[in-house]
This record gives C-alpha cells, structure tokens and sequence, in this order.
C-alpha cells in the first residue's frame, strides 16, 4: 500500500477551503496550519500563468524529518504516511529544519505536528478532511500500489509534477498539470 | 427631527460577550483536547443550512458528547452543494465562536454629553422598540417605520412589519447587487434569473464570464460545475480587466477596459449575426426583434469596439466563433453583483440577447429550466394593506424596478427638500451591515441623523449597530430555526435549518424577536405558535413530510411536476414578455422612455494621477460578515490593493508598502491597505476585496484590518431603468503618509 | 515579473516568512561543543602521545573546562527544545541516522568522562584535597590508573562530537547552505581551532603556547581552504545553492561573515600569531579572544543564514 495525493492545478481555485476543514477536523489552532495555498503568477500582463497549489507534508518516501528524528517520533506507519507521535516528541525541530517543503510546524504545546493524511479518517474508510471538502473536486486519495485506484489512473494518463524533486526526498503528493 | 447620532466607536459595555481572544480561549471555548481530533464517530449532527451567504448550502452540524460544536459538512443530497461547503461554510463555526459576539441587547446612552451602550434587558429593550414603532405609526403611519433586511432574520421582520401594516422593506441584494440582471433578462425572457441561478454550468462547452469572477466568487454550485465544466473541456472566455481565477483557467482573457464591455457584447453580436453564427431556428421561432437588431448593431463592429475596449478585433471574432460553434451549449453568464457603471440593465440586456441567439435559455449546457418545491404559507391571519409601500418611495423613478430599491427608502428617509417630504421615519436593520454595503456613506449618515429611531439586529458588533439606539443580539444560525430553504432549482427540494445549540449568552432568534415585538404590538393573532418549530411542522405536513422527517433527512427532493429540464425541439414556448416572445426588441423598455436596444455610452475616466477602483470577493470571505471570524481572519487577515507594476514604478510604490486611498470627491479611507504589485491587473485601474477595513473596535479581530471599499465609493451612477447603484464610477490615488485629516465617515 | 505568494495566509511562527526556529542556543551549543570536542582532542593526543609534561595546560588544566562547556551546552540545547519535558526520550531509543541522536548519546558519554578526567587530576590543582569517601579515592587511584584508556576513549568521542557538531547541520538537505559535504569537517577544524586557542590562552608555559600557535595557524589555514572551497563548490552547484552563496557574497551575511568571521576570526589571529611566532610581543589573549569569537559569531551566521536558504518550487 502506498497512499498519495493528487492535485488537479486546472481546478483549483485557490479557495483555502481545504485549508479551513484541516484546521478544523485536525484541531489545528488558530495561527497555525498543516496546509496552505500556494500561487505563482508568471510572465507580464496581458501573457500571464497563473498557479494554484494546496500544499501540505508530501508523505516522502525518502523521508529526511523521520531520519533526523533523534527520538522516533517522527515515523512511518501504514501506506508510508508519516506521522509524529506528540508524546514522544521532544520539540528540538531537527524535522523541521530537514523538510524542504516548511510542512511542519511546532505546536504551540510544544511537539511537533503536520499533516497526518488524516489516518484516523483514512483507517475508516473516510476521505482525509480536505479532500472530503473541496468544492472543485481537485484533491485525490488512494492507493499507489492499486493500479486500478482512481489516483494510479490520473497519474498514468496525466502530466504531472511533485515539488522540489531535486531534493531527493520522493514526494508523494502529486500536482497534475 | 431627531438628534444626530455619533457612531459609537468604542467597545461599549457589554459589547464583547467574551473578553479573552487568542487561540488558546478559542480551543477552550470549543471545549476539545488538543491531543485529539475531530472524528466522525461519536459525533451526533443535525440539518441545517449555511448563513454565511445567500448561496444557503444545506449541511450537517456535529456535536460532540459535550454537545459541542465541532464542525459544520455539506449534506451530501443538496444540489445547492452536493456534500461540500465552500471555506465560508466550512469556517462558518468561527460565526458561532467567535468570542466578540453580540450577547446582550443594548441601549444607547449619553453621559456628560459622550454617548456609549449600556447592556439593557429584553423586556427594556423590546419596549423601546415598540414604544418608538407605535410612536412613529401614530404620527406618519406604520408605513413609515422601514425594514432593511438581508438573508434569514429579514423572513421573520419581513411577517412583522407586513402584520404591523408597513411594506417598506428592502435589502441590498437588489439595488447594490442582483437588480439589474433581473430588469435586462425580465425584459427579454420574461423571466428574471433568481437565485441559485438556473446556469447549467457542468454540461456547458463554453462558459462566458464577463466580470463575473466564480473561484473568488465561492457561490457554491456554480464554482463546483465550472470544475467540472474544465474536467469535460469546456472552453471558458473570460472578460474581466484583472487576470481573476476564472481568467486563468480560461482559453481565452480579455483584458477590456473597464466600464466599456457593453461594447464588446454589442460587437459579439455584430459578429454573431452577420457571420450567421445564431442559432436560426430558435431565433426563428422564439423570438421577436431581430430584424432591427440586426440593424442597431450593424456599425457596432469590432474594429469599433476595439477602440473603447482595448480588445484586439481578432480575439472578438474569434470568441464570438467560439461561442457560435459550442451554441447552444453556451453559458454567457449573467452575472450577479452587476451594479456596476448605471447603464447596468442595458448591459444585463445585451447579454441577454446574446444568450438568445445562441438559443441557450431553455437548452441543456445553457440555462436550465428551474423548478421550486411550493411550500403553502402558514394560515396567518391576512395582513392589513398599507397606505403605500416601498413602490412609492420610487416617486416615480425606476419603472423597472421589480423588487425595493434600499436607496430609495434611503431618499425618502431624508428631510423635506425640493418639495419632497420626509417619508419615513423608523428603520429596522437586520442582517446587512449598510455603512459597508451601500456606498455614499455622507447620504446614509444624513438619513440616519434624520430619524427618530433606529434598531438593528445583529449577531456582531458591525458597524451598522453603532449607529443604533437600540441592538438586539440574535444568535447565530447554528442555534435557531428559520424559514425552509426552498429555492428553484433542477429538481425542487427543501432544506431544514434548526438549532444544534442552545443560544449563547441572551442572544435569540429572529422569530422569538418577532413574536415578542408582534406580541406588544397588539399583532399576537399573527403568533399563535410558542416555536417556530410549530410553524416548519404544519408547513411540512401540507406537503407530505414532517418536522420529525426531516430533521434526520436534512434536505428533501421531489421529483419535478413540469416535464423537462430544457425546451423540447420545436416545442411552443410562450415568454412572459407583452409579445409571448423572447424580446431582442424590448417594447417594455421603449414604452417606459428607455432604449429599446442597448447602447454603449462612454463612461467618465479617471483624472490625471488617478485610477478606477474595482473589487471584487475573496473566496474565503463574505463581504464584512466574516471580516472577524476566526477561522477565516486566520486565512485572510486585511485586503490588499492589486496594482500594476508600471503604476508602482510611476508612484514609487513597493510590494507590501501601506499606502492610504482619496478618490476623486476628497475621501480618504480610514485605514491603509498594503498594495500587492501584480501583473495581475491592467494600468488604469486598482483593485480590493470588498469588506474590510472595519471601524469598530468591538471587532478585536477586523478592527483596522485593510481598507474599505465602501468609503471610496461616493459617486454613485444610478441606474434609470431600476435604481441600481453603480459603484464603480470611483477614481483613487494614493496617499504614502497618513492623511491629516481623514474626511470620511 | 514573477509572483510567490501563501494565499491562505499562513504564518506559521518561526517559519514563516522564512525558517527561524533556531536562535543563539542551538549554535551556542554546538560552539560549546566544538570547543570542548578540540579542548578534550588535544588533552587525549599528548596523553597519548605521552606529553604530558611538555603541555600541561592541554593535558591537565584546560580538560576543567570541558565539563562546564558540555553542560552549558546541553543547558542550551534542552533550553531550546519546545517540548522540554518528554527530553528523556532521547535516552529511549539510539538512531543511527539521527545526528541529533548520536550527539545526545556521545554527550551522555563524553560529559561524565571529561568530568573524571578533570577529576583525576583535581589534587594537581588542590594538593589538599580530599574525596572524603575512601571509595572515592580508591575510585580516583582507579581512574589515574586507567587514563591511558581514558585518553583513548576521549580522543575518539572528541572526534564523534567534533564532527557531529558541523554534521547536524550540514545532514539538513532541505537548507541549500548547510547542504554541504565540507561543512563536517569544517565545523571539526574550526572547534580545534577554538579548543587549541582557549589552550594557548590558558598556558603560561613559552613552549606549550607556542606549539598551540603552531597548531592555530595550520588549523586556520585548512579552515581557509575549505571556506574557498565551500563557495567554489556553492557557485559550481544548483541554483539554490548559489543563491545561498549570494547571501554570503553580497547578501546581508556577506559584512559579518568575510569581516567578522574571516577578517577578525582567522585571518587577524594568523597573522597575530605569525608576528608572535616571530618574537613580537603580542598578548596571547588577542589572537586567542578573536578565534573564539570568531568561532561563536562563524556559527550563529551559519545555523541563521541556514535557515534563510531553501528549495523554490
Ligand atoms: N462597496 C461595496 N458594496 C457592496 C458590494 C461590494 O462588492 N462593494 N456588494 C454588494 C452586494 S453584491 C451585496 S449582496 C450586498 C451585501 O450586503 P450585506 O448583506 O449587508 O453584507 P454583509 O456585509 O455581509 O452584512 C451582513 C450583516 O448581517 C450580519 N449577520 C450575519 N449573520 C446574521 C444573522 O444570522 N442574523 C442577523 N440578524 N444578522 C446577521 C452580519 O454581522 C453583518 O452585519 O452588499 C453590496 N454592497
Ligand atoms: N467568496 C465570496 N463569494 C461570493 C460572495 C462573497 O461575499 N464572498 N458574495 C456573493 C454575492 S451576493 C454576489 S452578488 C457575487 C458577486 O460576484 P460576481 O457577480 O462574480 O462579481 P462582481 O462583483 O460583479 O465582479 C467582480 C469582478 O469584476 C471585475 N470587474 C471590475 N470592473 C469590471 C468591468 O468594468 N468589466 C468587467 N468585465 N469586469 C470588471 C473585477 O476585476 C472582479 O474580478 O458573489 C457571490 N459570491
Ligand atoms: S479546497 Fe480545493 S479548490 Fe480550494 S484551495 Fe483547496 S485544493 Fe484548491
Ligand atoms: S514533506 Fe517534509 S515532513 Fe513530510 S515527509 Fe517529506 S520531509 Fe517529512
Ligand atoms: S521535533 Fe520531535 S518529531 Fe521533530 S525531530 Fe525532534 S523529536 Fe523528532
Ligand atoms: S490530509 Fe488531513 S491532515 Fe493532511 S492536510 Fe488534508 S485535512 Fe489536513
Ligand atoms: S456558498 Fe459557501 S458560504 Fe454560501 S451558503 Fe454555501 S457554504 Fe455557505
Ligand atoms: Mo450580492
């Protein structure tokens, strides 16, 4: 099993609504976030691009935050999907400094804490909080090592990109572009 | 007349219900352990349907054991939303936990000469309000005592004042946002567009956008089937001066000039005409007028209109084709806030028209045919017929005006001048928060100083409750029942809205308001009922469910009683129009004095150093309803000014610098707004997220946040044939150092 | 003109705009380390190399030190960590490919070790001291006895610290700056450099002072070496790494680093002691406070400018 994401950048919108329903599902306090909406504008008016990306933890295969763990509490579990245990946790932000993509965050109790890929939902057959909630329907989840999944479909008949490839880490959350 | 009101800035007392702030009293509030979260399992939820705008998704709202609110998801069988709310609905908690809410209804007092709030009971409070409504009927009449209103508390106060003998009631959905829409397309379907808008959006192939800015624009539906529009290929044309959303997804961006697109639609159906790309059977057919449009737009040809809106006559012929060849499977969309430059109807009609020859009313990817569930009325007893209502406060403008013009009971709120006498004397607001969403603030402040009384129901401290002598607290949506939602749509349906929660502190419901006030009144037969869970009951036994039913069913369907979705191939269609047909040629508009084909009349340009203001919406915002909301301040804090990087080059202008706004009559804003310098937007205009730059300091989280747009809009060009407000006649420049004297409101 | 911009707002404290999670503690304690690391080095080698008479300061009385610094510098480690009172979950578990982890592990070990080592020669400092226990004492003769082995063990977990104090960071492949195979090695030389400095200060002995100027200088000349070589291989190298040689280049690091770091903290001392060397009469605390500081300032710039460096996507 290898869970992993996809996001359709034809679609989104940029509405953060994915954003909003983690914070709420996940408990994530206010001023924090596990995931954000990125936008990239290029070339000059009127030849424009425009870019719109959720953006959480990529779930890497290669995971630099679970390696520089001094403590274990970064780890792997199920589908790849990488978690942090709180009570295991010591805060000294070795992980953070270690994802290229800024998906974790301290906690203002302290530990460390990012996206889950929503696990406790996942585990009961539910969709994870912000792709359950997204109005254009961009946000995919499912299983890698099914070929027949939804997700191994769009990748193998879409053109896709993950973030920052050269840094090794294999991300797991795919952009279609 | 009365005494003038000073707006009370200050957090008067009893203003903030709770007083702590910051993330930790909000997680405390909540009631829920950081270490957990939200799960489905143990969770138990009732219907409702969101209030965060007019768009009224149906959802579930969960509680947890504590009976806490955990969070709010759309009910999976609602067409409004098909199981997913937007942010604003999914954020619509922070409505509810929002710790500056109104808790206490409160009076407005003067001590040593400084006015403030003091808490005052319901009793005191709903006293005075009855007091001062039967004082203002016994000197001028019921009819003098006017309701503004917008979304669900409006339903309640709406019953009351009809009850109390008074129609003059508006809400700004009209004449600040819908009205001119409604006029064009009335004019020429017979039908006006309501809302949700029958668009059939998913089986489009070309969706055209002209300003309308779906993606920032969240209404729902719409936002859902554009997606999946792009997933089926549709091609999507967007008009609009700044590179929206919408214009990046789309094949092809016309960034026109604004305030000139009449002419751009007005060179469309040139093309579509003389290159024959209208649909000819159904024009044939269905319609009446052709001949002498054909005729108007025969000058109006690209390279015309090429001239006024900047737009290459190539990417006119060839979005005009475009069109043509997706016909009748085309969506050129009507919009929704189209209050935009006075000649606002003409341009709904040219739209309109457009729509007509590519045939697409009634056909499948154009605009469906809608259909409402008919709920029966609750057997009130029969409202007394006022003396006059909002239609003469028109006196004599607008003919087209299908619904109140908030505007115009503004006018006849002010005193006597030219022979005109002051009409009205009372306001009741709830629900719209007026300084924010009517422009001209210096008119609104005069008319407000001219009453002798004016309550306003609220569930914040906004800025309209400072200009109230007496504010009642309603609590939010998530603790009440309201009215059925039972809006048109594919299929009729309803949608059940009741409470999860207790209210919080004394704030109630609009119809507990109603009922007390009725009470008093003298209007008790109006109110046989102790819960307006009485009133949904009875209204849902006529149409075969029940309160019980649909309190576990959230929202039901039924199937439709009219046959088809769309217009049948050759199937005789009468319009509601005085011809039976569709009117190219609108004989309504000719016999009331007005053209009976649009026109495109030049519009003023900004002055030297100055550029037009434009707005627009935020995806993660309502207007100046979600300004303080926790969870969606956190995503969106303060609006910035879009500027283009050659206009931030001549002034000097950084990313991020602050700069203060002047328009064209002297108004500075209140409060600097960061500019964002962005390829985004063309050079002669400047754009902002409508809805911030609040003033009370009530709003711990608002206050100050950004700018107004509403206070840079003092011109106002009035629509003649409706009496929309075009806002968007408004020039600024920018101020780098903070005005010494700030001359607005 | 191209735009990067979070429109959901994020602002993460720390990390947002950019990554400032580690403050002074985090080099401090690895400063700390680096100079214990090179203090305990030098104190092991000419033990082993049986010199102790000839640098008694190394051998003898700078180890006193080592202690203090160790524990100053787990002081500041733990007062950074945000979870402060679950720390003991470091000691649950050893992960191999976790510096942070074999740091917390080699400075349980080296921390009580360079404490014995000091003790043990405690009554060379206080010929009247006393351990009061007979079990303490017969512990100390224990200890004495065994220093040969001692040494060993300190030589080798000086190197482990030393080198883990440049690998913590340079194993963070997300920060461009850090991502860098010379940056172990670098932090290794320059934590000798610190330790030999803080020898030579100590010293009072001709001899000893000038062998430390000796090692200085060499030290100082390989740290030179690896800093051009740094930035040859940051220009050479993907376009977020030479983005992060800019910051040092004509960024807002460049007056610090090359003024501060390069002028005052290596170049100034060399020369210092080249002058000394050739029988100028220069106040060892000169040279000897520069490298330090030098040192110190070296890296807080590295663990700041770090974190300002990341991947564009
Ligand atoms: N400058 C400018 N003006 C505009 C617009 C613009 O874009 N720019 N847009 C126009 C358009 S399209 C529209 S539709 C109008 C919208 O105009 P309004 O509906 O007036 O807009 P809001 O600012 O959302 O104000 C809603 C008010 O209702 C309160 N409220 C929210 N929920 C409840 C509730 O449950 N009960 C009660 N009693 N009150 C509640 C809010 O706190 C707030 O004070 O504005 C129009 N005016
Ligand atoms: N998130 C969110 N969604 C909302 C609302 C909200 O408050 N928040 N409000 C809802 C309501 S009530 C309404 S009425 C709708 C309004 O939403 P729409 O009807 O979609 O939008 P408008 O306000 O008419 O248009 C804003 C767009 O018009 C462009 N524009 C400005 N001037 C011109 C011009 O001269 N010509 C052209 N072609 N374009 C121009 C602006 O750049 C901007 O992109 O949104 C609804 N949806
Ligand atoms: S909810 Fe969906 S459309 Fe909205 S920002 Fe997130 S991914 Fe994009
Ligand atoms: S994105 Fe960052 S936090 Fe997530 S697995 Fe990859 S490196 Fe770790
Ligand atoms: S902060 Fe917590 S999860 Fe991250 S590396 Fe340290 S102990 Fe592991
Ligand atoms: S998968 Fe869950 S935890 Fe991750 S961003 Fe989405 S909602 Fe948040
Ligand atoms: S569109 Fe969004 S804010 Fe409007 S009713 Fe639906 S969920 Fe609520
Ligand atoms: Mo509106």
């Amino acid at each position: 099993m290898r869970y992993a994401m996809a996001i359709d950048t034809k679609k989104c919108v940029g509405c953060s609504d994915c954003v909003v329903a983690c914070q709420i599902e996940n408990n994530v306090p206010i001023g924090y976030c596990r995931d954000w909406v990125t936008e990239t504008v290029s070339g000059s008016y009127p030849n424009l691009d425009l870019e719109l990306r959720s953006e959480r933890c990529n779930h890497c295969d290669n995971a630099p935050c679970v390696r520089c763990c001094p403590t274990g509490a970064s780890h792997i579990v199920e589908g790849g999907v990488v978690l942090v245990d709180g009570f295991k946790c010591i805060g000294c932000g070795a992980c953070i400094e270690s994802c290229p993509y800024d998906a974790r965050y301290s906690h203002p109790d302290g530990y460390v804490d990012k996206c889950t890929f929503c696990i406790h939902r996942v585990r009961k057959g539910l969709q994870p909080a912000c792709v359950s909630v997204c109005p254009t329907k961009c946000m995919y989840f499912g299983d890698l090592d099914d070929p027949s999944s939804e997700i191994s479909e769009l990748l193998q008949n879409r053109k896709w990109k993950v973030l920052a490839p050269e840094a090794g880490t294999k991300p797991q959350v795919y952009y279609l572009i | 007349m009365a005494t003038r009101r000073d707006f009370i800035k200050i957090t008067g007392l009893g203003v903030a219900g709770l007083t702590v702030g910051g993330a930790g009293a909000y997680q405390m509030l909540k009631g829920a352990s950081l270490w957990d979260s939200v799960t489905l399992g143990d969770a138990e939820r009732v219907p409702t349907y969101c209030e965060v705008c007019f768009w009224k998704c149906a959802g579930w709202t969960y509680k947890n054991k504590e009976g806490k609110i955990m969070k709010v998801v759309g009910h999976e069988d609602d067409p409004h939303c098909d199981g997913r709310l937007c942010p604003r609905g999914t954020g619509g908690i922070g409505m509810y936990y929002d710790t500056d809410r109104l808790t206490t209804p409160l009076i407005r007092v003067t001590e040593n000469g400084k006015q403030s709030y003091r808490k005052a009971s319901w009793d005191e409070a709903l006293g005075l309000i009855v007091e001062n409504m039967k004082a203002i009927a016994e000197k001028y009449g019921p009819e003098s005592v006017a309701l503004f209103n917008h979304g669900s508390s409006g339903d309640h106060f709406e019953r009351l004042f009809k009850a109390f003998g008074s129609g003059t009631i508006a809400a700004p959905s009209y004449a600040q946002c819908r009205g001119p829409r409604e006029a064009g397309f009335k004019a020429t379907f017979g039908t006006s567009i309501g809302s949700p808008e029958p668009t059939d959006i998913r089986d489009t192939r070309c969706l055209v956008l002209i300003g309308s800015h779906i993606g920032e624009n969240m209404h729902n539906g719409q936002v859902q089937e554009m997606s999946d529009a792009i997933d089926r290929g549709a091609d999507i044309i967007t008009v609009d001066p700044r590179y929206s959303t919408a214009a990046s997804k789309s094949k092809f961006w016309l960034p026109i000039k604004p305030a000139t697109d009449l002419a751009l639609l007005l060179a469309w159906i040139h093309v579509i005409i003389e290159e024959g790309g209208y649909d000819k059977a159904y024009v044939e057919q269905h319609t009446t007028g052709f001949d002498r449009l054909k005729h108007h737009v025969r000058r109006m040809t690209p390279e015309w209109a090429y001239g006024i809106t900047t737009i290459d006559p190539e990417t006119i012929r060839q979005t005009a084709r475009l069109m043509g060849s997706a016909a009748p499977a085309v969506i050129v969309h009507p919009g929704r806030h189209v209050t935009w430059y006075g000649d606002d109807t003409q341009r709904s009609r040219a739209i309109a028209i457009l729509n007509a020859l590519l045939g697409s009313w009634g056909r499948r990817g154009g605009f469906f045919l809608k259909e409402k569930a008919s709920l029966p009325n609750y057997p009130y007893p029969a409202y007394p017929t006022p003396k006059w209502d909002w239609k003469a406060t028109l006196r004599g403008r607008y003919p087209l005006a299908d619904e109140a013009v908030t505007n115009a009971l503004v006018d006849a709120s002010l005193p006597g001048g030219e022979g005109q006498e002051q009409m009205i004397h009372g306001w009741i607001v709830t629900g719209t928060n007026l300084p924010q969403s009517m422009p001209e603030k210096p008119r609104l402040q005069k008319a407000i100083d001219s009453l002798d009384f004016i309550a306003v129901v609220d569930t914040m401290p906004m800025e309209i409750t400072g200009y109230a002598d007496v504010v009642l607290p309603e609590c939010t949506y998530f603790e009440r029942y309201d009215d059925l939602r039972a809006a048109p749509h594919r299929e009729p349906n309803i949608a059940l809205r009741m409470p999860a929660v207790a209210p919080l502190g004394e704030s109630k419901p609009a119809w507990w308001m109603c009922k007390q006030l009725g009470e008093r009144l003298g209007l008790g037969a109006f109110y046989p009922y102790e819960d307006y869970s009485e009133v949904l009951d009875w209204q849902l036994k006529q149409v075969g469910s029940s309160l019980e039913e649909m309190k576990h069913l959230g929202v039901k369907r039924w199937p439709r009683k009219s046959e088809d979705l769309y217009f049948k191939e050759g199937e005789a269609v009468t319009f509601n129009t005085p011809s039976g047909k569709i009117e190219l040629y609108s004989s309504e508009l000719e016999s009331a004095g007005f053209d009976p084909l649009p026109n495109y009349t030049a519009h003023p340009e900004p002055p030297e150093g100055f550029y037009r203001l434009i707005y627009g919406r935020a995806p993660m915002h309502t207007f100046s309803r979600t300004a303080n909301n926790p969870n969606l301040t956190d995503l969106m804090r303060e609006n910035d000014l879009w500027m283009n990087p050659k206009v931030a080059q001549i002034w000097g202008i950084e990313n991020g610098q602050k700069v203060w706004l002047r328009n064209q009559d002297g108004a500075f804003t209140s409060f600097p707004i960061k500019v964002r310098v962005t390829e985004r937007i063309r050079w002669d205009c400047v754009y902002m997220v409508h809805g911030f730059g609040q003033k009370r300091e009530a709003l711990s989280r608002a206050f100050g946040q950004g700018a107004s747009d509403s206070e840079m809009i003092t011109t106002v060009m009035i629509d003649p044939i409706m009496g929309g407000q075009g806002m968007r006649g408004n020039f600024v420049t920018f101020s780098i150092e903070e005005p010494k004297q700030v001359q607005s409101l | 003109m191209k735009e990067e911009l979070i429109v959901s707002g994020r602002s993460l404290p720390h990390i947002d705009p950019h990554l400032e999670l580690w403050h002074w503690p985090i080099p401090a304690y690895l400063f700390l380390g680096g100079m214990a690391a090179g203090i305990l080095f030098f104190a092991g080698l000419y033990t082993i190399l049986k010199k102790e008479s000839l640098y008694p300061t190394a051998v003898k009385w700078a180890p006193f030190l080592a202690p203090f610094l160790l524990i100053l510098g787990l002081f500041f480690l733990f007062i950074d960590l945000k979870h402060k009172w679950f720390f003991w979950q470091l000691y649950l578990t050893i992960r191999i490919e976790s510096p942070m982890s074999w740091g917390a592990w080699v400075l349980l070990i080296i921390t009580p070790l360079s404490m014995l080592w000091a003790a043990s020669y405690i009554k060379e400092w206080f010929p009247n001291w006393d351990w009061k226990w007979s079990l303490l004492n017969r512990f100390e003769a224990l200890v004495i006895s065994q220093r040969m082995t001692l040494a060993w063990a300190m030589v080798l977990l000086s190197v482990i610290l030393g080198i883990y104090t440049g690998i913590l960071l340079s194993a963070f492949n997300a920060r461009p700056l850090w991502n860098t195979a010379l940056l172990g090695p670098l932090f290794l030389i320059s934590g000798m450099s610190t330790g030999a400095a803080t020898i030579m200060w100590m010293s009072n002995d001709h001899a000893e002072r000038k062998r430390f100027a000796q090692i200085d200088l060499l030290l100082i000349g390989i740290e030179l070496f690896f800093i051009v070589h740094l930035f040859m291989g940051f220009l050479a190298g993907p376009e977020v790494q030479v983005e992060s040689a800019q910051l040092f280049l004509r960024g807002h690091f460049a007056l610090p680093f090359w003024g501060l770091v390069v002028g005052l903290g290596l170049v100034v001392p060399a020369i210092l002691e080249i002058l000394e060397l050739r029988g100028k009469k220069i106040p060892v605390a000169f040279p000897a406070g520069l490298i330090l500081i030098g040192g110190l300032i070296f890296r807080l710039i590295m663990v700041e400018a770090g974190q300002f460096t990341r991947y564009l996507y």
